[in-house]
């Protein structure tokens, strides 16, 4: 009698264990960034529809891909950014989106709908964008930063921080040097990781990071740093002696997007958070808590002079158009990849 | 790197499934036989090893030998091992003549793996010698403080590695709390951070406790006795330590060498934390192999080629101690 007993409250234990049925309203699994929602918004998308949100998270675009290619329906909704927007269409991993159920859509702004990622509309919306430039200390930079040459200038050895990240070191290298970011030839690739090889080997280079590099700059680490601009935002929050700017020579500019991965699980509810997201006070609750470009035009509208006015997170035209976007590079991306790992290996 | 995990329902059932399976075994038979068979304590963790543990290192073996796209059977990822450059040299071969400039035997694999041998041996070669005079200052029965001194190393070892190596990082910055004191002294900042040394002082600081209990166990295991027999027999301090304390704590001393030099040839994060990523270390290499390059086949040749190099340095150290007094792996 005991033992049977016993068996049973195992059981019951087990059955605990078990998946939870889901709430009412359904989910929706969304895969995101670190730290690049406002949890706010989180609680408000699901007081209101009821729908319970099931955050999980990446650190890289890279990261992010081997994750969606594996198991795509494991998610609702994917924040990937452009370029692998253009993978992911191109292998057939994402679902159309029902515009019908996203009216907000309305919002986004027409210069950063059907880009070339998604010509026709049917895949992605716009979430956030920004740029990439130098991230600079005032008090240690006494010259114009309206070039990439700063970064490769001995006057500021051992004071320049570089993005641990292949395309865009990679990127402003060839730009400095005339080519297009999206250059397939090896040639010129080559010449890119020649400059960068030469910029370590003269100790230019204090480190190569990524998330380090906005909190170490507001320490006054380095004087200089290459820098995507919502992370400049934040640094220069923090720290009046800190700008940034992007070089003449040209830059990236990127758009993270909203997408539904193919077989997600929960569509329609994926649908009602991309709609969600476009609220115009939902993106001012996205945009102050990380401080990313909106391409929300009713949300700048609220957000006022406050953020037209920051030439940090809403660059003008020009600045805009000097600016390229990436491409997917997956046929060349390992010489891409070999270079980087020259260049991070070499002594 | 901070994915949530979340198991699909399928795998929930199949883990509550084997687990009733083995309570119903085992209740069945505590009925039959009024106990439960020795042998059956051991299946969960048997289960736990083929599932976690056997799984895996087949599937490295057969990543390390299949090409990625088609699945068959090749052994260019090992000769990406050998010549990094291996598959970018055959794509500027088709490209045309005018980028057959760019064939280069790529050396950056085998540097990466010399590079971290270095560093795992000078790793190894610090924490023994500051390890070792640490355990025989613990063991030593007439001092009051050993006992703290064991408590000592232990408590940081509560933290996670990854949060005591960033504390480092604020120690050591140019306007971190060693330099700011030092500017504040007049002697100027000197640089700490970014280099060679720095991912040293990360690796020693993390491993130390790895040879020091080792040595500190097989030399508090010593009988007490067998010092002052040497001593009645005229041995003088020196000598009785070259002589009976020493050889007695061989096993520990070795133990100690493989838990240090085996986690040091795998460091990775120390290098891209403390070092500024200007180094790689073979760790960091096959990281980036599995996520950013998305080259599983290369990732797993390395693995392989790491577990190997792992295997033959337990087998040497097995030879100095094969008893395995040492209460280490070896």
């Amino acid at each position: 009698m005991k033992k049977s007993l016993c068996l049973l409250l195992c059981c019951a234990l087990l059955v605990a264990l078990l998946p939870a049925a889901s709430a009412e309203g359904g989910m929706v699994t969304v895969y995101n960034w670190e730290e690049y929602i406002s949890h706010d918004a989180i609680k408000l998308f699901e007081q209101e529809t009821g729908i319970t949100v099931n955050m999980t998270y990446f650190t890289t675009n890279e990261d992010m891909m081997v994750q969606v290619r594996n198991s795509p329906s494991s998610f609702d909704v994917v924040i990937p950014s452009d370029y692998c927007v253009e993978r992911l269409a191109a292998e057939g991993l994402l679902e159309e989106i029902n515009f019908d159920n996203v009216p907000n859509y309305a919002n986004i702004d027409d210069q950063f709908k059907g880009q070339y990622y998604d010509p026709d509309e049917k895949y992605t919306v716009p979430y956030m964008w920004g740029t990439v430039g130098i991230c600079y200390n005032k008090t240690m930079v006494d010259e114009p930063v309206d070039s990439w040459s700063l970064l490769f200038d001995d006057k500021y050895a051992d004071n320049v921080f570089m993005l641990d990240s292949i395309r865009d070191s990679m990127g402003i290298a060839l730009k400095y040097l005339g080519y297009s970011m999206n250059t397939r030839d090896p040639l010129e690739m080559n010449a890119a990781k020649e400059l960068l090889l030469d910029q370590k080997n003269r100790g230019i280079v204090k480190a190569y990071q990524v998330d380090e590099t906005k909190d170490k700059m507001v320490a006054g680490e380095a004087a200089l740093a290459l820098m995507w601009n919502g992370d400049a935002m934040y640094a220069i929050s923090l720290n009046d002696d800190l700008d940034f700017s992007v070089p003449q020579e040209g830059s990236n500019i990127w758009i993270d997007t909203m997408v539904i991965p193919k077989g997600a699980k929960n569509k329609e509810n994926a649908e009602a958070f991309i709609n969600f997201m476009c609220r115009p006070d939902v993106a001012e609750m996205n945009f102050n808590e990380i401080w990313y470009s909106t391409p929300n035009t009713a949300t700048i509208e609220l957000l006022g002079e406050e953020y037209t006015s920051n030439h940090v997170i809403n660059p003008d035209q020009e600045t805009r158009d000097r600016c390229e976007y990436f491409h997917d590079m997956e046929d060349v991306i390992k010489i891409y990849n070999a270079m980087w790992t020259e260049i991070k290996s070499a002594k | 790197m901070y994915q949530t995990l979340t198991l699909p329902a399928w795998a929930v059932w199949a883990i509550a499934v084997a687990a009733a399976a083995f309570i119903a075994l085992c209740l069945v038979s505590i009925k039959r036989n009024g106990g439960v068979k020795r042998s059956y304590f051991a299946m969960p963790y048997t289960l736990w090893m083929i599932l976690f543990t056997l799984v895996p290192c087949v599937l490295i073996a057969y990543y390390a030998f299949t090409n990625g796209g088609t699945g068959a059977f090749t052994l260019d990822n090992f000769i990406n091992f050998w010549d990094s450059n291996h598959t970018v040299n055959q794509m500027y071969a088709e490209m045309g003549p005018e980028y057959e400039v760019l064939i280069t035997r790529g050396t950056v694999n085998i540097d990466i793996l010399i590079y971290s041998l270095w560093m795992a041996l000078l790793c190894t070669l610090i924490c023994l010698f500051l390890g070792y005079p640490a355990a025989l200052f613990m063991a030593d029965r007439e001092m009051r403080l050993g006992a703290t001194l064991v408590v000592l190393f232990i408590i940081p070892m509560w933290m996670n590695f990854l949060l005591r190596t960033i504390a480092w990082m604020s120690l050591l910055e140019d306007q971190g709390l060693i330099n700011s004191f030092l500017r504040a002294l007049g002697i100027g900042g000197v640089k700490l951070m970014y280099n060679d040394g720095a991912v040293l002082l990360g690796m020693v600081y993390n491993f130390l406790p790895f040879m020091v209990f080792p040595i500190y166990t097989s030399l508090n295991k010593m009988d007490v006795k067998l010092l002052e027999a040497a001593q009645d027999l005229g041995a003088n301090g020196p000598r009785t330590f070259v002589r009976v304390t020493l050889p007695l704590s061989l096993p520990g001393i070795i133990s100690g060498i493989t838990m240090v030099f085996m986690p040091s040839v795998t460091t990775f994060f120390i290098p891209r934390i403390l070092g500024g990523g200007h180094t790689m270390m073979f760790g960091d290499l096959i990281e980036s192999m599995f996520l950013t390059a998305n080259d599983w086949g290369v990732g797993s040749a390395l693995s392989l080629v790491m577990m190997l190099l792992i295997l033959l340095s337990l087998g040497v150290l097995r030879k100095a101690d094969p008893e395995g007094e040492g209460g280490g792996i070896a």
